[in-house]
Formats: C-alpha cells, sequence, structure tokens
C-alpha cells in the first residue's frame, strides 16, 4: 500500500443488558451479580439476604442459626476425587462453616432425568451418606421430580443446609480489618481443571483429582483454638479472585495479595498456561480463605499444618489502609496489577 | 515450569528494565501488535518498569476486535438457523453485532459451540451429517493454518456439510496502513512472534526499509517483551530500523513452510475489511477456487449483509494506537465488559479490556 489513506472509524451499536438469561449469567462473575441485585434482590430484599454471604444467619428462639442452599450441576457427574453427590454434600457443609457454624441437617432435591441408571443414582447418594456421616450431618428430608429425557443434564442436586453457631464472633465481610492477614488452606484450581480435563478428556501427564473436601471440621478446629476470625469463604465457583473481590467491595477495604505466596499445582499451571485461563479464577471444591488479625496467624497456620485439608496453608495477602474496595496482587517482578470480577466463565482464547 | 519460569524471572526482568532506562535518552512511542502481548504488559505491569519516555501503543492485534460487524452479523444469521451447529472460538461469543450476541443466538435456541480448534468442527461435522457445521474463521497468520488443515481434511473425508465464514485477516498491511496514516506517531515495532512462528519475517524486511522502523519480533513473557523493547530502543537511539529477532527460540526467518503451503492451498490473498482500520487491500483471505463450494456466505447466501459500524466507539483510534484506552471519555463509564461499546472491550485479548482489568483506577 502507497497511498495513505483516511482511516474510518467505526464501531458496532452498544448492547443493552441481556433480555435472556445467557451462559455467562450462571459464570459468578459480574453479569452474576447484577442478575442478583437487579432481579433477585430487588424483590427479595431483606437485610440478611443483602449482607450475601454464604449462608444467612438467623434468629430462632434466642438461638443463632445459620441457613443456606446450592444447586449442583457438573458434567461429568463421576469425576477424579468425587461425583456431584459428594460435591452437594462438602459445597453445603462449607458454606455452613464459611458462616462459622456447625452443620446440623441437611435437605436434598433431586431433578432426574428420565433414563438415568439407578446404580448411578445409588453410587450418587452413597457418596451422599457417606460424606454426611463423617460430618456427623443427617440428611433429614429431600424431594425427587423427574424430567422428560432431554430436558436434564443426567441429575441436578439442590441441597439446603442448618447449622447452629456457637461462636460469639460475627463472621463477615465488613469484618475485616487493615493488617489482617488472608489464609489459604493449600493450592488452587484443582476442581475446576480435573473436572475440565475429563470432561474434554486431556490426557494429563500427572494425574490430577477434585480438591472437593468438606473443611467444617478443619474451620471447628479454628474456633476452637480460640482464633479471631473476622471473615471465611469458600472459593468455589470464580475461584480465589471472585471471593476476595466480593469481600473487598463489601468490606469496601483494599486487599493486597502476593502472587508468589500462592501455590498452583504444575499440572493446573500447565493446563492454564496451555489454554490462556488463570488458575486464580478456578473453582475449588476444598479450598477457603480466613482473614484474621496478623498476630494470629502462625498460630492459625500451626491448626491448619496439623489438618489433613490445611497441609499446604499459607498466608497470600493482607487487608491494606486504602478504604477502595480494591484487590491488587503483588507480581512477582514487583510491579502490581488490579483483580477483577469477570463478567461470566473465562473464555477460551483465540490465539 | 521449563520455559516458562525463566522468562518470568525477576532478576532478569530488573536487569532489562536497568538496561532499558540506561538505554533510552529521548521519548519513544512503540506499538506493540499482538492483543497476547497488551495483555501480557498490563499483566505483569511492564509499563511500570519502563522510563516515562516510552510510551507504549496497542496496535491491531486482537482479531476480536478487528472483525468487522458486517461479519458478526453474518455469524449471528448463520448460527441462528435450525439446520447449523455453529462453531466459534470462545470470546468471539460476546461481540455484539448490531442487534445481539453469539450468546444471545445460543440463549435463543441457537446451537453455537466454542471450540479450540476448527479440526472440533471437522469431527462435528462428521457426527451429524444432516447438519451443516460451520466454523468462524477469524484470527491472523497464527490460526489461519488451523483453518485451512480443517478445510483440506474435510475435502479428503468428502464432507459435504462443513462450511467456513472466513474473517481472517494478514499483519502487514495493517502495519502499513498505520504507517502511512498521517496521524501516526509510531517508530518502532514489536512483531507478534505467534504470527512469526507461522509466517517468519521475511515480509518485514521491506516495511522495516520503507518506512524507516525498527522492527523486533518479540515473544510473550516479561523477559520477551522487556527484551524486545530494548532492541527496539537500542535500534531507535543509534538510528537503525532493521528487523530483528527477540524470539529466537521459536521464530525462524523463513517461518514453518509447511503451515504456510497449508494456507496457500486452501487461501488466496484478498482485500479486508477491519474493525476500526476500514478496507485494507491485500490484508485478508479468500477461499481458493478449490475450496470455494465451503464457502458459508455463499452457501447462506448473506452477501446482503453488509452492515457498516456506527462511528460512537472510539476503538479505531485505539487500534492504531492514537488514544490510549484510558484515555477515552467512555472508558469504564458507558463502556465495560458487561457493556462493551466496541470489541476491544469485549475480547480478553483487547487492548480496553486489558486496561480494564489490571489498571482501572489509573489515569495514564
Amino acid at each position: 500500500m502507497s497511498e495513505p489513506q483516511k482511516i474510518e472509524l467505526a464501531c458496532p451499536v452498544p448492547i443493552g443488558q441481556y433480555e435472556k438469561i445467557v451462559m455467562a449469567h450462571g459464570g459468578g462473575g459480574r453479569l452474576m451479580q447484577q442478575l442478583i441485585d437487579q432481579v433477585m434482590l430487588k424483590e427479595f430484599d431483606n437485610s440478611v439476604a443483602s449482607e450475601k454471604n454464604d449462608s444467612a444467619v438467623v434468629m430462632a428462639n434466642n438461638a443463632r442459626l445459620a441457613f443456606t442452599t446450592d444447586s449442583y450441576v457438573v458434567n461429568p457427574l463421576f469425576f477424579p476425587g468425587g461425583d456431584i453427590g459428594k460435591m452437594a454434600v462438602c459445597g453445603t457443609l462449607n458454606d455452613l462453616a464459611m458462616s462459622g457454624a456447625r452443620p446440623l441437617y441437611l435437605s436434598c432435591g433431586f431433578i432426574i432425568e428420565e433414563g438415568f441408571a439407578i446404580e448411578s443414582l445409588q453410587t450418587i447418594v452413597q457418596s451422599m451418606s457417606q460424606q454426611a456421616k463423617a460430618a456427623g450431618v443427617e440428611i433429614v428430608t429431600g424431594d425427587t421430580k423427574v424430567v422428560e429425557k432431554g430436558k436434564g443434564d443426567g441429575i441436578y442436586i439442590n441441597t439446603s443446609g442448618i447449622g447452629c453457631l456457637e461462636t460469639p464472633l460475627q463472621i463477615s465481610p465488613s469484618m475485616i480489618q487493615q493488617g489482617d492477614v488472608v489464609i489459604i488452606n493449600g493450592d488452587i484450581g484443582r476442581h475446576g481443571i480435573a473436572i475440565m480435563a475429563a470432561r474434554e478428556n486431556f490426557k494429563l501427564e500427572q494425574p490430577l483429582e477434585s480438591d472437593c473436601a468438606d473443611v467444617s471440621g478443619l474451620v471447628k478446629l479454628l474456633l476452637d483454638a480460640g482464633l479471631e476470625i473476622h471473615c471465611m469463604r469458600d472459593l468455589t465457583r470464580g475461584g480465589l479472585v471472585t471471593a476476595l473481590v466480593e469481600i473487598s467491595a463489601t468490606a469496601n477495604k483494599h486487599i493486597m495479595l502476593q502472587e508468589a505466596a500462592l501455590a498452583v499445582p504444575d499440572t493446573v499451571r500447565s493446563v492454564c498456561e496451555l489454554l490462556g485461563l488463570d488458575p486464580c479464577y478456578v473453582a475449588n471444591e476444598g479450598r477457603f480463605i480466613s482473614v484474621l488479625p496478623a498476630e494470629q496467624a502462625e498460630q492459625a497456620l500451626a491448626v491448619m499444618h496439623a489438618h489433613p485439608l490445611g497441609k499446604g496453608a499459607a498466608i497470600i495477602g493482607t487487608v491494606e489502609a486504602a478504604n477502595n474496595g480494591l484487590v491488587t496482587m503483588k507480581n512477582k517482578i514487583g510491579t502490581t496489577r488490579i483483580l477483577e470480577l469477570l463478567s461470566g466463565s473465562q473464555l477460551p482464547r483465540i490465539c | 515450569m521449563k520455559y516458562v519460569d525463566e522468562f518470568r524471572c525477576s532478576e532478569h526482568v530488573e536487569l532489562l528494565a536497568k538496561e532499558i532506562k540506561k538505554t533510552c535518552t529521548q521519548p519513544w512511542t512503540i506499538m506493540e501488535l499482538c492483543g497476547g502481548q497488551t495483555h501480557a504488559i498490563m499483566k505483569y505491569g511492564i509499563d511500570q518498569l519502563l522510563p516515562e519516555s516510552i510510551s507504549l501503543v496497542h496496535g491491531p492485534g486482537c482479531p476480536v476486535c478487528v472483525t468487522p460487524l458486517a461479519s458478526i452479523d453474518k455469524a449471528i444469521a448463520i448460527a441462528a438457523l435450525d439446520e447449523v451447529i455453529f462453531c466459534t472460538f470462545g470470546d468471539m461469543l460476546r461481540v455484539p453485532g448490531s442487534t445481539k450476541d453469539l450468546m444471545t443466538v445460543k440463549a435463543e435456541g441457537g446451537d453455537v459451540r466454542a471450540v479450540y480448534s476448527p479440526m472440533e468442527a471437522v469431527e462435528l461435522a462428521q457426527q451429524f451429517p444432516d447438519k451443516q457445521v460451520v466454523f468462524f474463521a477469524v484470527g491472523f497468520e497464527t490460526t489461519i493454518p488451523t483453518t485451512a488443515m480443517a478445510a483440506y481434511q474435510a475435502k479428503q473425508l468428502g464432507l459435504k456439510n462443513f462450511k467456513l465464514l472466513v474473517s481472517h485477516v494478514r499483519v502487514p498491511p495493517a502495519m502499513e496502513a498505520i504507517l502511512a496514516s498521517p496521524e501516526n506517531r509510531v517508530q518502532g515495532f514489536l512483531a507478534a512472534g505467534n504470527v512469526c512462528v507461522v509466517m517468519g519475517y521475511h515480509e518485514y524486511l521491506p516495511i522495516a526499509q520503507k518506512y524507516q522502523v525498527p522492527i523486533v519480533v518479540t515473544g510473550f513473557e516479561p523477559v520477551d517483551i522487556l527484551r524486545g523493547i530494548l532492541q527496539c530502543i537500542q535500534q531507535l537511539e543509534q538510528g537503525r530500523s532493521v528487523v530483528e529477532n527477540q524470539y529466537e527460540r521459536v521464530v525462524t526467518q523463513a517461518g514453518n513452510v509447511t503451515a504456510q503451503a497449508m494456507i496457500e492451498r486452501v487461501f488466496k490473498v484478498a482485500t479486508q475489511t477491519w474493525r476500526g482500520l476500514g478496507e485494507i487491500s491485500m490484508s485478508g483471505f479468500e477461499l481458493n477456487t478449490d475450496y470455494a463450494e465451503i464457502e458459508a456466505e455463499n452457501y447462506f447466501q448473506l452477501a446482503h449483509i453488509n452492515t457498516k459500524e456506527p462511528a460512537e466507539c472510539r476503538s479505531g483510534e485505539v487500534l492504531q494506537g492514537i488514544l490510549k484506552p484510558s484515555a477515552c471519555p467512555e472508558f469504564g463509564v458507558r463502556c465495560t465488559p458487561e457493556r462493551p461499546l466496541g470489541a476491544t472491550m469485549v475480547s480478553a485479548e483487547g487492548a480496553c479490556a486489558a486496561y480494564f482489568a489490571y489498571r482501572r483506577q489509573n489515569s495514564d
């Protein structure tokens, strides 16, 4: 090309808010927040729901109870390290534990697709039962619906849970303070990548298992040790960053993460590097962060390191002075960057 | 992790940053051509390590951002058809067409699938002989060989239900369009290492000479990018303008000749419209006569879709390096990743999205 050409500026018409539900609304990112705020909370507005905690803390006859619900849709239903049944029980136990509650009772709702093998259902129910027993909770009520072939994905499970709060602590994002540390109980990214590898048939050199686990026992140890925990969050859909951004935004505090302190298993890292994914946004099912005063960090780490689900525990960040509601990461090379909510899920990149 | 950790090593980064500071005596403007490089710069904060006199501007190297609105509208029209399985790279799902995006088409019942490789579309075509399987072929020279391979395989397999909606683009004509523009302020280029893996860098030699501009073929890790910048600054300071290869571990001057042959077998160079840059001759591809029957645009008779972009968003200026994303008055105000005004905010590789994700509070 030899002639200078007039470059015409051009751009598409802006899309307004979606009029229909798209998959990104389920990704745990900003589109989901928008849906919760503009559709759900607009109608269900009350002080408990507005706190947007993993569990609602309510009073009943002077007892403080934690109450939570979660629905589980996962493909494949059986994966290395667990199945949908194990996830459905552990996930709800973990949500209760994150408020500091001791889990007591669970409910379960099954939506099963016509043609689903009873044997598979038995396996799923058995693993639910095993997990519940191990945690000392009972599944006391349930519901079963069957939908026509093609109108479900094998099986969907909803579990709700009730727990009692025996700690006087109020464990909530609004409690975090400057000088607190953020402690994680292990490495990140195992569940999301294990599921993806199983779904897409990746041939991994090192086998990778989901970290799916019930952490309520470990949380109980932390509470029994008398640690003044300000906030806890499990790092499920949207991963570590999504949990931290929700906390920092609610508390209007600045959380600074140290990239060098984050442990990412080699296999998770390799898959993420290949596919252009960030492990900080990949789902976990047995990892949580706790935010507590720096002077209690050593004690908290000692408690965690003594428990099988806390062997990889580490301090990964701090609550800073600024009241800006931001999460930033100190990169290994000394620079910093902002960590943001994704719009929806991470999208595979072109090149 | 081998081949990754050594290129993110903080000691190397520090040494290179020092060397750049020492070398640079005056203001220089360098364009990194690839959206992947833009993201690496933002993610690793590489601009924070540079002297203020070096401006990095972001080039048109994000395939999502430069795909014209008419192509998106064609994709949406095809994807909505009952007989079609529409396959696309994930980041195209949320690029807005004139009324909706592919994600909405999917929500409305269209069979839209995100794939990692066009070969997946070939497999789907074998699996679903009653459907037309259409792959949305976008991207630079990096992705073109895989599209060509998919077309070749589909032909070998005798598949009659595999189609391509082609909107591929070539880097060198876009570089020339930028350099020839009267508003150009780019003094040196970091060429996209991934593109050069395929194409080599012989095409850049005449450009460096004609426009007296240094071009350094550069990789994507912090050490790569800093080395690329250093080599570019050294040339600028010394008044040289040649093509250098920082990304020697994977790039050769000739490139991957097998991949190039596959491209030539399936495609021929053609005029292409770029979002933001307009029509540029020889900057795209169309299918060769042998492959004309898999052209989706003809098969679905979509020539009438010729949407022009309204000049509301300034992504064109961003893509040419005239406007920094954060200097756009709509940045983060009316334009966010949820409600993108332009494609530069949609794709993870888009310059505006990179700024929004990593540098929202700065106003540099």
